[in-house]
C-alpha cells in the first residue's frame, strides 16, 4: 500500500498541486492537505515546485500469483441463447493469454445451454465449464455468484473476465466482493503484464480522462467489458474445447422466488445499427428531435440521444449512447449537437465514420470525429434533409 | 418499512477539460450536487414509505461537507440522516467503498430495504450496491423499475438483456433502482424550513464494528490506479467550418454511399 504525504516543513501554500489534482483531494489551509478524495495517481507528487509531497510506500501483503493462472471468461444466456459479448471477451482473452503462458476457459451458467456450450467450443477455449439447471433458468445474482464461486475455487484463474451487461454488472459485483479482490467496470481495453497483472483502462472521474488500474496484490483480477468494445472473433469451424458439466454446488441456494417473466418488446437495439444519427444537448426543446429522427429515417438508420436528453426525460436510457447507456458500433454515426463528454465518446468512437456537428469550436466531439463540421444544426439539419429530399425524389419513379 | 437510501456528493459539472500538455484537469470552482440517479432511490423510499409507514434514513460517505447532500434529502423528506466522514475511508475502490457502507449501516441499525442509485456520474461503474449486499450476505436486485411491497419481501422488476424478471426478494434486502421507477420530487420550501435545523450525524472509523484501519480508504482498496492520461486521438480529421455545410454534408454522405 502506498499513501502521498505533505511535508509540513517544506510546503509554501502555493497551491500548485490543488489545481493539479483531479479528484479535489487537496485542501488548502496554511499548507497543503491531502484529504479523502485521494486516488493516489501522484500528480501532485509530480507538480509540487518545493517537492514537499511524497509517496510512503508500506510493503502490502500479496498473494502468490503463480498460485492464479489462466484467464476465464463468465458467458451469459439470454432468451435467445448466447450473448455475443462471451465470444468477443474469449477473442480478447486469447489474445491477451500468451505473455503470461495462460489458457482461456468459459463459464456458462443457466438453463438449457447445450447448445450454448456447443456454439462456444468453436471460438478457441481450452474448456468451457457448465452449470445447467433449472434453478438458474432465471437471475439470482446470489445463485449464479454461488456456481462462478465454485468453479473459480477449483480451478484459480487469475483473470476473470465479465461481460457489462446488466446481468453481469450485477454479477460482477457480488463475486469479486465474496473474493475480497478487484473489479474494474467498463473497461475499454486490456493488457497482461509479463507478471500476470491486467492493466484495465477505463474512463474515469467524469472528464475527458482515462484511468490505468491495476490489481496487484490480490486475485482474481476481476473487470468488465461493454459489449461491441471489443472485436467479434472469427468462429472456428472446427470444434475444440471441452465441455465439462457441472454439479449445482451445495452453497447455491437462494430465499429469492421467482415470480414472472416477460419479454421487453421488440425494442431497437441502437448498438445493432449500422446508422446512428444522434441528438444531444444542442437541441433547444423536446420536438426537435423530430429532425434527428427525420435524417435517421433517411438514411435507414436509427436515432439515439446523449445523457443530457434521457436526464431531461426526452427519451429512454435504451437509446442513450455512454456509459449510462448503450455502446454503439456502427458504420456511421453523426452527432448533432452533442458536446462528447468522454463517457459519450468512449462508447462511440469504435464506429467507422464519425461525423460531428457542433457549434462550438471547441467542443471535445471533435478530437473523434472523422469529419467535423462547426456549425449550427438549426441550419445545417433542414437543408440536409431538404437535399435527401430533393434527389430521392429525382429517382422516385425511375 | 425501515428503509435505508445511500446517496453520493458528486460535482455538478461533467464538463471537465484536461491539459493536452500535462495531462492535468483544468478545474475551476468545482460545484457539487447529489448524484442524480440517487434522487430515483431516495424518491422510490419516500413512495414506499407513504404506502406502507416507516422511516427513511440517508447516508453517504464523504468528507464534512457532504452534509448539504443530506440537507437535500431532508427537503425532500428523509427522516434521518448520516455522513461518514474519516481521513482513513479515503482514497476507497469499490470493494473499500461498499464495505464501509456496510459497516456504517450495520453501525445505524436494522433495514428491511436498502435501496441505491443505479449507479453515480463520477465513478460510473454501477458496483457498489451489489457490493454492499455481499458485505452484508443479503440478496439484491439491480436495474430495478418497479417495485411492489408484497409480506415480508418486496417484488422486483429486473431488466435484463432481452426479458424483464420480476423476482420476490425476502427482507432484508437491497435494491438499485433505474430512473424511470418514479419521478424525483423537488425539495420543498416548507420542508427546507421545518428542517433547517435537523440534526445531521456524522461519524468515522471509531464508530464501526471492524476499526481495522487496513479494511478501509486506500489501504483497503485492491485496485491502484496507475496513472491517468488524456484519450489519445491520432485519427485523420477533417474539419468543415465554411460555405454550404449541409452541401458539403451531403456530398461526403454521397461519396461514402451512405446515400
Amino acid at each position: 500500500m502506498a499513501q502521498l504525504v505533505v511535508i509540513q516543513r517544506k510546503c509554501t501554500g502555493c497551491g500548485v498541486c490543488v489545481s493539479a489534482c483531479p479528484f479535489g483531494a487537496i485542501d488548502l489551509k496554511d499548507t497543503a492537505e491531502i484529504n479523502a478524495a485521494c486516488r493516489m495517481c501522484g500528480l501532485c507528487e509530480r507538480s509540487c515546485p518545493e517537492k514537499a509531497i511524497m509517496r510512503l510506500e508500506t510493503k502490502a501483503k500479496s498473494v502468490d500469483k503463480e498460485a492464479w493462472r489462466d484467464i476465464l471468461v463468465f458467458c451469459e444466456m439470454t432468451e435467445e441463447g448466447l450473448h455475443p459479448v462471451g465470444p468477443e471477451l474469449i477473442g480478447k482473452a486469447r489474445e491477451l493469454a500468451p505473455s503470461a503462458g495462460y489458457q482461456v476457459d468459459a463459464l456458462l451458467l443457466g438453463h438449457r445451454c447445450d447448445k450454448a456450450a456447443e456454439a462456444l467450443r468453436h471460438y478457441g477455449v481450452r474448456n468451457i465449464y457448465v452449470y445447467d439447471d433449472e434453478a438458474l433458468g432465471f437471475f439470482r445474482a446470489e445463485m449464479y455468484a454461488a456456481c462462478a464461486e465454485d468453479i473459480i475455487r477449483k480451478k484459480k484463474p487469475s483473470v476473470v473476465l465479465v461481460g457489462a451487461t446488466a446481468l453481469g454488472r450485477s454479477l460482477a459485483p457480488r463475486l469479486s466482493t465474496r473474493f475480497r479482490t478487484g473489479l474494474t467496470a467498463d473497461c475499454t481495453e486490456l493488457q497482461l503484464k509479463e507478471n500476470s497483472d491486467l492493466v484495465q483502462i477505463r474512463p474515469a472521474f467524469g472528464g475527458n480522462i482515462m484511468a490505468q488500474i491495476v490489481t496487484p496484490h490480490t486475485r482474481p483480477q476481476f473487470a468488465t467489458v461493454r459489449y461491441k468494445v471489443m472485436d467479434a472473433p472469427v468462429r472456428q469451424k472446427e470444434a475444440a474445447g471441452e465441455v465439462h458439466r457441472m454439479p449445482l454446488p451445495q452453497k447455491a441456494v437462494s430465499e429469492v422466488r421467482f415470480h414472472e417473466k416477460r419479454s421487453i418488446p421488440k425494442a431497437v437495439n441502437i448498438s445493432d445499427a449500422d446508422i446512428l444519427v444522434v441528438g444531444g444537448r444542442g437541441l433547444k426543446k423536446e420536438s426537435d428531435l423530430e429532425l434527428i429522427k427525420e435524417l435517421a429515417g433517411l438514411l435507414g438508420g436509427e436515432y439515439a440521444v446523449s445523457r443530457p436528453l434521457v436526464e431531461k426525460g426526452w427519451d429512454t436510457n435504451a437509446r442513450q449512447i455512454g456509459l449510462s447507456g448503450r455502446t454503439v458500433k456502427p458504420k456511421l454515426i453523426i452527432t448533432c449537437g452533442v458536446s462528447g463528454a468522454i463517457q459519450f465518446t468512449a462508447c462511440m468512437e469504435g464506429a467507422e465514420r464519425i461525423v460531428a456537428i457542433n457549434a462550438d469550436r471547441n467542443a471535445p466531439i471533435f478530437r473523434v470525429a472523422h469529419v467535423g463540421i462547426v456549425g449550427d444544426l438549426y441550419d445545417i439539419l433542414p437543408r440536409l434533409i431538404e437535399h435527401i429530399k430533393r434527389e430521392k425524389s429525382q429517382y422516385a419513379g425511375v | 418499512m425501515n428503509i435505508f437510501v445511500c446517496i453520493k456528493q458528486v460535482p455538478a459539472t461533467s464538463k471537465v477539460e484536461v491539459d493536452e500538455q500535462t495531462g492535468v484537469l483544468k478545474r475551476a470552482g468545482v460545484k457539487s450536487k447529489m448524484n442524480p440517479y440517487d434522487l430515483y432511490a431516495l424518491e422510490t423510499a419516500l413512495r414506499l414509505k407513504e404506502e406502507t409507514g416507516g422511516k427513511v434514513t440517508v447516508g453517504t460517505m464523504g468528507p464534512p461537507q457532504a452534509q448539504s447532500v443530506i440537507r437535500e434529502a431532508y427537503m425532500m423528506g428523509a427522516d434521518e440522516g448520516y455522513v461518514f466522514s474519516d481521513r482513513r475511508l479515503g482514497g476507497a475502490d469499490v470493494l473499500a467503498t461498499s464495505y464501509t457502507l456496510s459497516q456504517a449501516i450495520r453501525t445505524i441499525g436494522d433495514f428491511d430495504l436498502i435501496l441505491c442509485g443505479k449507479q453515480t456520474t463520477d465513478g460510473d461503474t454501477a458496483q457498489v450496491g451489489p457490493s454492499i449486499a455481499e458485505h452484508m450476505g443479503i440478496p439484491h436486485a439491480a436495474w430495478v423499475s418497479r417495485l411492489t411491497p408484497r409480506g415480508k419481501g418486496i417484488l422486483a422488476e429486473q431488466q435484463l438483456q432481452d426479458v424483464i424478471e420480476t423476482v420476490l426478494l425476502p427482507f432484508p434486502c437491497l435494491i438499485t433502482v433505474e430512473q424511470d421507477i418514479y419521478t424525483p420530487r423537488l425539495p420543498s420550501m416548507k420542508k427546507r424550513r421545518e428542517t433547517k435545523d435537523k440534526a445531521i450525524t456524522v461519524f468515522g472509523l471509531e464508530a464501526f464494528l471492524d476499526q481495522n484501519p487496513d479494511n478501509y480508504g486506500l489501504a483497503g482498496s485492491p485496485t491502484q490506479v496507475e496513472r491517468i492520461f488524456p484519450p489519445s486521438s491520432d485519427i485523420q480529421q477533417e474539419t468543415l467550418d465554411s460555405g454550404d455545410l449541409a452541401k458539403q454534408l451531403h456530398d461526403k454522405l454521397k461519396e461514402w454511399k451512405f446515400l
